[in-house]
């Protein structure tokens, strides 16, 4: 990065800090916290930054990084490049989102301060078409994440090493 | 040296369907010396192939053509189009299943007679009992290796089942252990012992499980009498001018349709496609489809009264590890109405990984209440909860309006809970939640019933031919060349996993069609 973006972000992070501590930058978003960025291509970074926001709060794991809510929800910028329908469909869903945020609380979705206010939200949209293709698309994206899986304790595959016939099938100790 | 035979031989028995029916029928024969032809719909998956990852393995070996679903069971909202969960490959869902393998109880293949007139069920005595079917359940359990039968010892318990066992014993169980499974304890038969891997429902990649794909089919194609054929999905069963059947029509993997005469047609595709297979098969001659005079053809579909507890604990336990039923209780499984429901379930320890549990948990549930539960995935337990479910003749699998590739009408399957079925699973419920609770459970999870594994029913033995599809041999009460030889042919379901039963009645039918056909009945 040069001198200047530093700045730019800088400048974006102190005025545009939100729930989720990103940064929207020229086609990406940023999370300085977490050391990445993502680039989006079709949809709008603040619409990603708001899925991003939405997919943690209906799936919340405080253990879990921003990162991993982002991998799972790339596909719909991918997507969206080539199917009109699915971006108008998340950019539209997004704007709903807001339009009941500024409502209820004069801010952004993305900027409603407490997880409840924003769960209350989504519970107003629950049976729409839009929070039913990401809640459904988010259960197998998000969950089935090798990288995810240690974070709770899953070992994942195990043949490969033999099984557990010689590595705790019955290590339990405190029955 | 597997064999090959001509499209036009009509001298070989055709069976469609490789699973824990159709492919032990098909074995048996050919040991027996009649030519046979398998007709599996989905593709061959070896051992090396599988893979330890649940939507991975999902993807290669479910059944995910489209069916259809109504009714008010929940399966039919959260995954409108998979009412099943089984397998579309060479095995069947002998590749899925967990391996349990307990004989039906005796009471249970008179139901109607011990369970009395129960409103809304459509309950009806078996045309065979234990004592005729014992010596078939004594070679079943020989030719799968069930532990604790032949002298073969029974697993070593896993974590899962270690919290399963304290809590069963700490209220009050007696009958619990590692079961009765078709998984090598120890070498045999050519296959491995367990090696606690895990994912049994992905296929055992160490080959320990019984499946027809590895312990059965290539000791048919040994013996140089049988060919299973895969990518071939049958449409359609013909008949000649005297209504016996004469073939199948089936598509191959490129969609190019082959007639495979036949001298007699065994249907194994499971109770959703067993009995779609029939309907789609309807001519001028038979109009509401083959073996059907009867009306009975896809009536009276069972899927087991089902459900899961997990449990969460303030330690790990780690229940993915080892056997995926590591465990049963038994105490449940026989007849006390005064329970509140008549028949009786078993008790099964269970684990999912963390992507199934994710789906499977509480389908469509979402927030912290779902999240928690997630977030405790390490230290939790589980149990499936398997029982007799009520027959009910409005519980059936019919032609949609939806049509899949071929043309052919999908099936629909439709399904209400009995009044009996929903009585039972809250018991089961109340008792493994207690279970768990006894061992210190923090918090206990009823778990929704999973799309269908156990498929029954469709096609049912009866005495009367006025009440079910086919007789005591599991042949069609109308053609006496066409057969059925899946789980569909069941009368009632039993509180038992199905599969060592419908291995059973497979034996017994190849004894039956080997001396029809010596004596030139069929």
């Amino acid at each position: 990065m040069k001198d200047n973006d530093v700045s730019l972000s800088r400048r974006s992070l102190l005025k545009g800090a939100t729930a989720a501590a990103f940064m929207i930058s020229a086609g990406a978003i940023i999370n300085p916290m977490e050391a990445w960025g993502l680039e989006v291509k079709a949809l709008k970074p603040e619409t990603m930054q708001t899925l991003i926001q939405m997919a943690r709060d209906i799936y919340p794991h405080d253990s879990v990084a921003d990162r991993f809510y982002a991998i799972a929800l790339k596909e719909y910028d991918t997507k969206s490049a080539s199917d009109a329908a699915l971006k108008s469909q998340v950019e539209d869903g997004v704007a709903k989102l807001d339009e009941l945020a500024t409502a209820k609380h004069g801010t952004r979705y993305v900027d409603v301060g407490w997880e409840s206010q924003r769960v209350a939200i989504l519970r107003e949209i629950e049976k729409d078409p839009f929070f039913q293709k990401v809640r459904g698309g988010l259960v197998v994206s998000l969950y089935n994440q090798k990288e995810v899986w240690p974070l709770f304790g899953y070992e994942g595959e195990s043949a490969i090493h033999g099984g557990y016939v010689n590595r705790g099938f019955d290590d339990i100790d405190w029955l | 040296m597997s064999a090959k035979f001509e499209l036009n031989d009509d001298s070989v028995v055709v069976i469609v369907g490789s699973g824990a029916g159709g492919g032990t029928l098909g074995t048996e024969l050919a040991l027996k010396g009649i030519k046979t032809v398998i007709l599996e719909a989905g593709a061959r998956h070896e051992i090396e192939d599988f893979v330890n990852d649940e939507w991975d393995s999902f993807a290669q070996l479910a059944w995910t053509d489209m069916r259809t679903t109504s009714g008010s069971w929940r399966v039919a909202r959260d995954f409108a189009n998979l009412p099943a969960w089984i397998v579309k490959a060479v095995g069947g869902s002998t590749t899925h299943w967990a391996g349990a393998s307990l004989r039906f109880q005796e009471h249970e293949f008179r139901t109607r007679s011990v369970y009395g007139d129960i409103k809304g069920a459509s309950l009806l005595d078996w045309p065979i009992t234990l004592k005729e079917l014992e010596p078939y359940y004594e070679k079943a359990e020989f030719r799968m290796g069930v532990t604790r039968t032949n002298g073969i010892a029974g697993l070593p318990g896993n974590n899962n089942y270690k919290v399963f066992e304290k809590g069963a014993k700490a209220i009050g169980y007696q009958d619990v252990s590692t079961g009765r499974m078709a998984i090598n304890s120890a070498e045999r038969d050519g296959r491995s012992a367990c090696q606690q891997a895990g994912f049994c429902f992905q296929g055992c990649k160490f080959g320990a499980k019984w499946s027809t794909l590895y312990a059965e089919i290539p000791k048919g194609e040994a013996t140089g009498n049988l060919e299973v054929r895969p990518n071939a999905h049958v449409l359609r069963i013909e008949h000649d001018a005297s209504g016996k059947v004469s073939g199948v029509v089936y598509a191959d993997k490129d969609g190019n349709q082959h007639r495979q005469k036949a001298r007699i047609v065994a249907v194994a595709g499971n109770s959703i496609e067993s009995p779609r297979l029939l309907l789609n098969s309807a001519s001028s001659k038979y109009t509401d489809g083959l073996a059907n005079s009867s009306g009975q053809v896809g009536r009276n579909y069972m899927r087991h009264m089902t459900g899961s507890v997990y449990a969460v604990f303030d330690r790990p336990v780690r229940m993915w590890r080892g056997t995926t039923m590591a465990g049963i209780v038994r105490d449940e499984a026989d007849h006390r109405p005064d329970r509140g429901f008549v028949g009786g379930y078993e008790l099964e320890t269970l684990s999912l990984g963390l992507p199934f549990m994710a789906a499977f948990l509480d389908p469509g549930s979402w927030g912290r209440e779902f999240t928690t539960a997630l977030d405790s995935y390490e230290n939790m337990a589980g149990l499936w909860i398997v029982g007799e479910d009520m027959p009910q003749e409005s519980n059936r699998i019919t032609l949609s309006s939806e049509k899949d590739r071929f043309g052919m009408p999908v099936a629909n399957v439709h399904f209400d809970d009995h009044p009996n079925d929903i009585a039972m699973r809250n018991h089961a419920y109340r008792q493994g939640s207690a279970m768990y609770e006894a061992v210190g459970a923090t918090r206990t999870f009823p778990t929704t019933p999973y799309p269908s594994t156990h498929n029954l029913g469709t096609n049912r033995m009866s005495e009367n031919p006025r009440d079910g599809v086919v007789n005591k041999w599991g042949q069609s009460h109308d053609i006496p060349n066409l057969f059925i030889s899946d789980g569909s042919q069941f009368t009632t379901g039993g509180a038992e996993n199905p599969t060592l039963t419908i291995v059973a009645l497979a034996i017994r039918q190849a004894e039956y069609i080997a001396g029809q056909m010596s004596q030139k009945a069929i």
